[in-house]
Order: structure tokens, then sequence, then C-alpha cells
């Protein structure tokens, strides 16, 4: 190239290869992570048994079933909703221009509460598996309510707007599980797990169930990137860029659902993962969507599976909540990056 | 808004001079404040009639002057008059806390329920609460709560200075960190206790007590005046930290005094009456749509519109529900779609 001969350019390609590089780091350690998660457990065990169960499964050894019935569902829900909730926060603070938001911007923790409490209450229903079209459905509802309100009068959806009606609802449906929950103790009982958030539990078909969801948004989203890159530098630069934003917003707003309304029907609500991980990542990625997008691919999953193997550890044999730990963890993490950045510059 | 603020670019101004002191009233909001309070005025004689005995409008009047029958008496002055004026108190209190919050971070969606201060009452009295301690003292509590999580957010965010956004993010982490705890309790917590603190963390004003109205109404005394001041100094520094600080601003200290009577507002409210969600986030919504720019005297009706809704809300909590529910559900429930209508209409001012 031509324009290799230009410092500024080699610094640029330095630069490129060098998140790059950091990025290849990041996948070894989602891998080692994913493995730490299939191995760690209140029953210990060898990485050798571990590796057999996966690829030579053996259904008499007691211990590879453990790691195919229980840890494997587990991991592989932890990896798609840590990336869903990652990519989709980063989606939306692109979207909405406003580095506070994340998916729950669009009321879909609580709508999936909501939904689930109302499941509980008018429905008796009490397994993981009955919860996941009533999350999911409470997910999308709500954000499509949201989106509908915020587009509905003057203006079309402005970041503003879409944030305010985001938390208007939320607020209203939030109120309205409270007094679900006021009224009825055993529903109470029941939701109060669901609502930690949590990845303990839960069957392998529930991931079978979101997968596709998962796949499907986080493939759009990826696709995107180029566009939010356009958004990201305000409305009227990517209007006068040529950049049809109502429809990428609109857009940016169904992936968003289509993500975390996947993810919050097979964990329950967890907090925080997408807020803190697209802030997290910019530190090493920089500001371009196309590398914050993949490094919140990969990272996402691996604090979320971090976070996970770290509940079964600190009060084991007992496990704390998954949701419990990333909102524990990720708090320190966004009050230091608070503190050490400039948090403009989205 | 910007359509109705227009509209108001004119807004009836009078100049008012008495002595060395001139200030300028705008009649306009004036009248809006003196329409709130007729408002609050007539809702509050209405509440005080209604309940499993109702007393005619004439009876609770001679009853609060103390001329009433002696079951009249009892029934107003010692059972409804504490709920109705802790409600009153909290609800104007939760509402200028909001404008304080809302001008200082010039965001919109910031209220204290956000940066931690509702979370840090939360987490320290659910805790008071599922490990039995005594009730009599979960007010003291849940205030030191909010006051330490306040504390705790702005320490956290000072760096040379405390900038507003810093603030907002710190607040939200360490909100989530609050919540984490409080959760955590939830689950950890046999169904029996974690019931009571559920209820406790809905928000109400159920068995307000006199000293419960008394504690409010000499914090509200004490800081309402100082934020009608504080008001203007607010207005400089919404210029940005440059221009206030060459207008002879301190801005830091100006900050800092916002931040504790915001925080003071928040934390008392909450202390007494629980997490009553959504007043402060949406009544200086109202108020700015109704009355433009805050200043003090439209923090006055800010403080008026938040006791409506907050006894409105409690009023249908109370009496016109199949059952029972606390206000601080109702709050959102009755607020919520008339902000959406709001937002569906008009072009907020944001």
């Amino acid at each position: 190239m031509v324009a290799s001969a230009i410092p500024v350019t080699t610094d640029a390609s330095r630069w490129r290869l060098a998140r790059a590089t950091v990025l290849l780091l990041l996948v070894g350690a989602l891998a080692v992570t994913t493995l730490l998660s299939l191995r760690i457990g209140a029953l210990g065990l060898s990485t050798s048994d571990t590796v057999a169960a996966l690829f030579q499964y053996d259904p008499d050894s007691y211990e590879q079933t453990v790691v195919r019935s229980l840890r494997l569902p587990r991991t592989l829900i932890g990896l798609g909703a840590g990336a869903a909730l990652a990519v989709s926060g980063a989606v939306m603070q692109a979207a909405t221009r406003n580095p506070l938001a994340g998916p729950s911007i669009l009321g879909v923790s609580s709508g999936a509460s909501f939904a689930v409490v109302s499941a509980i209450y008018f429905l008796g229903i009490s397994t993981p598996s009955g919860y996941v079209w009533f999350a999911f459905v409470g997910a999308a509802a709500a954000s499509l309510l949201v989106y509908g309100i915020a587009s509905a009068g003057r203006g079309g959806a402005t970041p503003v707007k879409l944030a305010l009606s985001g938390v208007i609802v939320s607020a209203l449906l939030a109120s309205w599980s409270t007094a679900l929950l006021l009224l009825d103790q055993e529903t109470l009982d029941r939701a109060r797990f669901w609502s930690a958030g949590s990845l303990a539990g839960r069957p392998l078909d529930i991931f079978w169930t979101v997968s596709p969801f998962l796949v499907l948004g986080l493939a759009g989203a990826l696709l995107m990137s180029r566009q939010l890159n356009v958004m990201s530098m305000g409305e009227d630069t990517a209007k006068a860029l040529g950049l049809h934003t109502g429809r990428v917003r609109l857009v940016s707003a169904l992936l968003v659902v289509m993500m975390t309304g996947a993810a919050v029907a097979a964990a329950g609500p967890i907090g925080f993962v997408g807020l803190a991980v697209p802030h997290i990542v910019r530190v090493v990625s920089g500001p371009d969507y196309r590398w914050v997008l993949a490094y919140c691919l990969v990272v996402g999953p691996t604090l979320l599976l971090g976070a996970d193997i770290m509940g079964r550890l600190v009060v084991r044999p007992a496990e704390l909540q998954v949701g419990i730990i990333t909102a524990f963890c990720g708090a320190p993490f966004l009050i230091v990056i608070a503190r050490r950045r400039r948090v403009a510059g989205l | 808004m910007s359509a109705a603020s227009e509209a108001r670019a004119h807004p009836p101004l009078r100049t008012v001079r008495a002595g060395g002191v001139s200030f300028r009233l705008n009649l306009r909001t004036l009248g809006l404040v003196g329409l709130a309070a007729a408002a609050l005025f007539a809702l509050a004689a209405w509440s005080l009639t209604l309940g499993s005995f109702p007393i005619p409008l004439e009876g609770v009047l001679r009853a609060v002057l103390g001329r009433g029958s002696e079951d009249h008496e009892f029934i107003v002055r010692t059972l409804r008059l504490p709920r109705l004026l802790s409600a009153l108190m909290v609800g104007a209190a939760l509402a200028m806390s909001g404008a304080i919050f809302q001008g200082l971070v010039r965001n919109p969606l910031v209220s204290p329920d956000i940066i931690g201060i509702n979370q840090g009452a939360t987490l320290v009295a659910v805790f008071w609460i599922v490990t039995g301690q005594g009730r009599t003292t979960l007010a003291p509590v849940a205030f030191a709560g909010a006051v330490a999580a306040a504390l705790a957010v702005y320490l956290l965010s000072w760096r040379g200075g405390v900038a507003p956004n810093r603030l907002v993010l710190v607040g939200i982490g360490l909100n989530a960190a609050l919540a984490a705890g409080t959760t955590y309790l939830l689950v950890r917590f046999p169904i029996e206790q974690v019931g009571a603190a559920v209820a406790w963390s809905a928000g109400s004003v159920y068995a307000s007590t006199w000293s419960d109205v008394t504690t409010l109404g000499a914090a509200l005394a004490i800081l309402t005046p100082a934020a009608m001041v504080l008001m203007w100094h607010l207005r400089i520094l919404q210029f940005g930290d440059d221009t206030a600080t060459s207008l002879g601003l301190p801005v830091e200290a100006t900050r800092l005094t916002l931040v504790l009577v915001g925080c003071g507002f928040s934390a008392i409210a909450v202390g007494l009456a629980g997490p009553i969600g959504f007043v402060a986030l949406m009544v200086p919504h109202v108020a700015r749509m109704l009355a433009g720019a805050m200043t003090a005297s439209v923090l006055v009706l800010t403080a008026l519109l938040g006791a409506i809704m907050l006894l409105a809300s409690d009023v249908v909590g109370q009496y016109f529900l199949p059952v029972t529910l606390p206000v601080g559900v109702i709050t959102a429930v009755v607020g919520a779609p008339y902000f959406l209508f709001l937002l569906y209409r008009s072009n907020v001012r944001l």
C-alpha cells in the first residue's frame, strides 16, 4: 500500500494489530473460563473428565453425567446471555447516544419480571422452562410499548424520549409486580429466586429455545456496526452523512429486544453486564463500534461465566445467584472507570 | 416543550420594589402555585372524610380545629391527620429532591432513586427487618443508610471536583451494588421475614405518627428555604462550570450544598416512608412543563405537586381499590400513564 509510507497510517495499522492481538488473548481467556465453568462446582472434577464428557461421553460415569446434564446447559446459557447482554448494551449506547443506556432502558427486565410474576400468580407456573416464553413475550411487549410511545409523538423516537419512556414503563411494570408480590407470599417465594438472575437449574432445551433469537440478534448487531459508528457521531452529522437515523434506531431496538429477551428468558434479569461491559471494553478497543461489538461478544460471556464460577465458590457448597455477583463485581469496575476517563465520547 | 416555552417567552413579570429589596414576580407561576395550593387543600380535606368510618366534611373541619365530637377528634387527629401530613411532606420532599438533582446533573432521567440513595436506605432497612431488629429504630437506621450512600457517592465521585456525569455513573454503580446486596438478603432469609421487608421496600406512609410528622416538618422547615435560595445558584451553575466560575460562583461549594440539600430531602423521606419511586423523577418534569425553567417559585410549585401526587396516590391505594396497596405501588400506576401521555403529546423540554 502506498499509504503505508505515511507515519500516521503506520500508527493506525499498528493500533489495529494491537487491538486484534488483545482480542485474540481475550478469546483465549474465554476458552479457559468456559472450561473452568464446566469443571468447577459443588462437585470438583478433573479436566480429563470434563473433556471426556464433551467428546467421548460415557453415560455410566457420574462425573460426566454431571457435566452433561448440569454444567453444560448452564455454561451454554451463560455464554449466550453474556454475549447478548454485552452486545445489546453497546448497541443501545450507540443508538441512543446515552452512556447510561443498557438493555434495561427498553424496559426489558421489568417486562420479563412482570410477565413471570403474573404467570406464577395467575397460572401457578413454577419451573424455569415454564417461564421462558412468558419472560420473552414480557420483555418484547414492554420494549415495543416503550418504543411505540417514544416514537409516537412529534419528532419520533429521539434518544431522550426513548430513555424517558423506558424509565417510566419500567417503573410502572415494577410496581405492578410489587403489588402482586405483596398480595401473595407464595408468589414472592418463587419469584424472588427467578428475579435474582441465575444460570443454575436450567435444562438444555431452554438454551435451544432461545438460541435462534440469540444468533439472529448477534449477527444483526455485528452487521450494523458501521451504521452505529455513524450514529455515534450525533444525530445531525449522521443525517448529513445520509444515514436514515430513525430506521437505524428501529432496527437496533428490534435487535436489542431479540437478544435481551432471549437472555432474560433463559437466565432471568441479570443487570449490569449490558451497561458495564461496553464501558470496560472501550478502554482497550477505542470508540470504533466494529471493535467494540467484537470485544463485547468475547468479554461479555467471559465476565458472566466468571461471575457464575465465583458464585459457586464464595459460599460453597451453596451458591450465589450470578445476577448478584455481576452487580457486586461490575459496580466497582464502573466506578473506577467513571473516575478514570471522561465518559463522554460515545 | 419548545413550543410551549416560546409562548412563554414574555411571561407576565412584575417587578416588586420594597425598600432596599426588589425582585421580579412571575404572575403565571404565582397563579399556578395558588391553584395547586387550593387543589391540595381541597384534596386533603376530602381525604380526611374518607375511611371505614366516614365523617362529613364539616365534622372533619371541626375535629381538626379541636371542636368536634370526641370520636371524630380521635379518628381525625390521631389516626388520619398524621398520615395525611406525612404523605404531603414526603411527597414535597421527594419532588424537591428530584428537582435539585435533575438540575444539578442536567440530565432529566436522574432522580435520587437511581443514584443509590434509596437503595442505601433499602439495604439497611431490609437487613434490619429480615434479621428481626426492632421496628422503632427502623426509620433512623434507614435514614442513616440513605445518608451513608449519598456520602459514598459524593466521595467516590470526587476527583478534584465533582463532575455531574461522574456523579451519576458512580451513583448507578453504587446503586447496583447495594441492590445486589438487597437481593442477596431477599433470597437468603426465610420467606416470612422477606415478605415484611418487601412490604417496607414498596414504600408506604401507613402507620405514620405525630413524631414522624414533627421530624418531617422540622427537616422541611430547614431544607426548603435553603433549596429556594439555591435555585438561583443552580441556574448559574447550569451555564456550565466555566461561566459559573467567571461569574464568581464557588462551583464546588455550591454543588456540595446542593447535593447535601437534595440528599437531605430524599433521605428524610425514604427513612420515614420507604423508597417511594417515581415522584422525584416525574413531578419536576410536570412542574417545568407547566411553569418553565426551575426557579424558587417553580420549586414551590414542584413541592405542592409532589404533595398532591403522593396524597392522591395514598387515597387511591387506601380506599379505591379492591385490596389496600402501599402508596409506592400507586405512585407509579397513577403517574406513569399521565407522564407517558405528556411525553406522547408534547416536545418535552429536557
